[in-house]
């Protein structure tokens, strides 16, 4: 086991026979007082301000979810942040897929943005369409990362990261459709249904 | 095109755990489960792109609208590298904090101290070519919270930082040198590892400061790096 260490001459050392040199900064809970840096307008990707201001690609879709505890009380003090790919499946090639959105009073998230297609995956794998959701909150030491797929892709049944899930848990990162262009994926942060989380 | 090259492993005891008993917040926010572990697609490979022009910075937290903010005026720099010791160029960190009274301009924050309309607490700040970054503030106030008898946050600045790939994300805390409180502090104590949690303190840098005007702290952040070695188990 390698010990983090202060010496910054630690590097060629061979620790864990890597390169690394430093050891990543240990997280800290984001805490009840994040919304001093909440800029509520960050939730519409497509806001007319914005950095995607006239983009006129893909289908418009609204993202939205309830994020619950181990006890199944909503969490109305957290924060969700989306990533994801354009309806070409390319990241940041014309449309800058960085969205935040707080949680409401009944612990919702809302994201407006555009459909994400379908991402090259690792080999010749093809990925289905999806968005990754980050979340932080009090109570949260570190954020957790999940994908949102969309239910009725055939793509679904091939996708390389939905293969690693058991089964019985993947519906826990499929959205399913609720209303016109709405798509709804509520998060479970502990207990029964608890959502998949993953890590790189 | 070859698939994206992997990120390292988080060292051990480098990161406080998601379940840490002692902050009495996780206990019903912790996923029981373990996290899936997956090989890097281009999803977590890259990151979005956070543009000062479309996220502009403000690195003056110490006036607002023109007035000057009460307290023990502060100059933060350092720099932002990642676990390989390349510098993070153009990386945009976020800053919020409680003012000099340890009140957050917030309506959540019922705490009984005078809150200094001077002070906003929230600050926004871009990395150089050379990943150094710097800010000027008020010296931020200890709070108390409820989580046990007399509990109160040591002095703290709340970052979040973007870096070039999805797994870099960092939302942090930092602390100051010397303060009592950290031996108390749940969440400074969450992390196992005790060198890793003392670098979540600054430390005075006179260079930083400047003469008759602040005093100055080095801070410096490192983001996850990438492994050169293959996956041990590609998918």
């Amino acid at each position: 086991m390698s010990k983090p260490s202060d010496d910054r001459s630690a590097a060629g050392r061979g620790e864990l026979n890597r390169p690394a040199q430093l050891v990543a900064t240990a997280a800290q809970t984001i805490g009840p007082y994040w919304a001093l840096i909440e800029h509520p307008e960050w939730a519409d990707l497509l806001r007319a301000d914005g950095p995607n201001a006239g983009y006129a690609g893909g289908e418009r879709i609204t993202l939205t979810g309830q994020l619950t505890d181990g006890d199944g009380a909503t969490c109305p003090d957290a924060v969700v942040e989306l990533w994801q790919a354009d309806p070409n499946g390319e990241y940041e090639a014309g449309f800058h897929g960085y969205g935040r959105s707080r949680c409401d009073a009944e612990g919702r998230f809302h994201f407006t943005t555009v459909k994400p297609g379908a991402v090259k995956g690792r080999g010749n794998a093809t990925q289905a369409p999806h968005v990754t959701l980050s979340i932080f909150a009090r109570g949260l030491m570190n954020h957790v990362s999940t994908r949102l797929y969309f239910s009725g892709e055939a793509l679904n049944e091939t996708d390389p990261v939905l293969a690693q899930v058991p089964e019985a848990r993947r519906g826990t990162l499929i959205a399913r459709p609720a209303g016109s262009g709405v798509w709804n994926l509520d998060i479970r942060l502990q207990g029964e249904g608890e959502t998949v989380f993953l890590e790189v | 095109m070859s698939d994206p090259v992997g990120y390292l492993k988080v060292a051990p005891g480098s990161q406080p755990p998601l379940n840490s008993p002692g902050y009495g917040s996780t206990h019903k926010r912790h996923p029981k489960q373990a996290p899936i572990r997956i090989a890097p697609t281009l999803t977590e490979s890259l990151a979005p792109r956070m543009l000062e022009r479309d996220y502009p910075s403000f690195a003056d937290m110490s006036v607002h609208e023109g007035r000057q903010a009460q307290g023990e005026r502060i100059i933060v720099g350092g720099r932002v590298l990642d676990e390989n010791g390349r510098p993070v160029p153009h990386c945009m960190v976020e800053i919020w904090q409680a003012c000099s009274t340890g009140r957050y301009h917030h309506p959540l924050d019922t705490h009984d101290a005078p809150m200094d309309p001077n002070f906003k607490g929230e600050g926004r700040v871009f990395t150089d070519a050379e990943g150094n970054y710097q800010f000027v503030s008020i010296k931020p106030g200890a709070y108390p919270w409820r989580n046990h008898r007399n509990a109160w946050r040591p002095n703290h600045i709340h970052y979040s930082l973007f870096g070039q790939g999805f797994a870099q994300r960092l939302v942090t805390q930092m602390y100051f040198p010397g303060d009592p409180l950290l031996a108390l502090d749940p969440v400074f104590n969450a992390t196992p590892d005790v060198a890793a949690r003392n670098r979540l303190i600054c430390t005075l840098d006179m260079d930083i400061g400047k003469e008759e005007w602040a005093l100055g702290y080095r801070f410096d952040f490192v983001l996850r790096g990438r492994d050169a070695t293959p996956m041990e188990n590609p998918q």
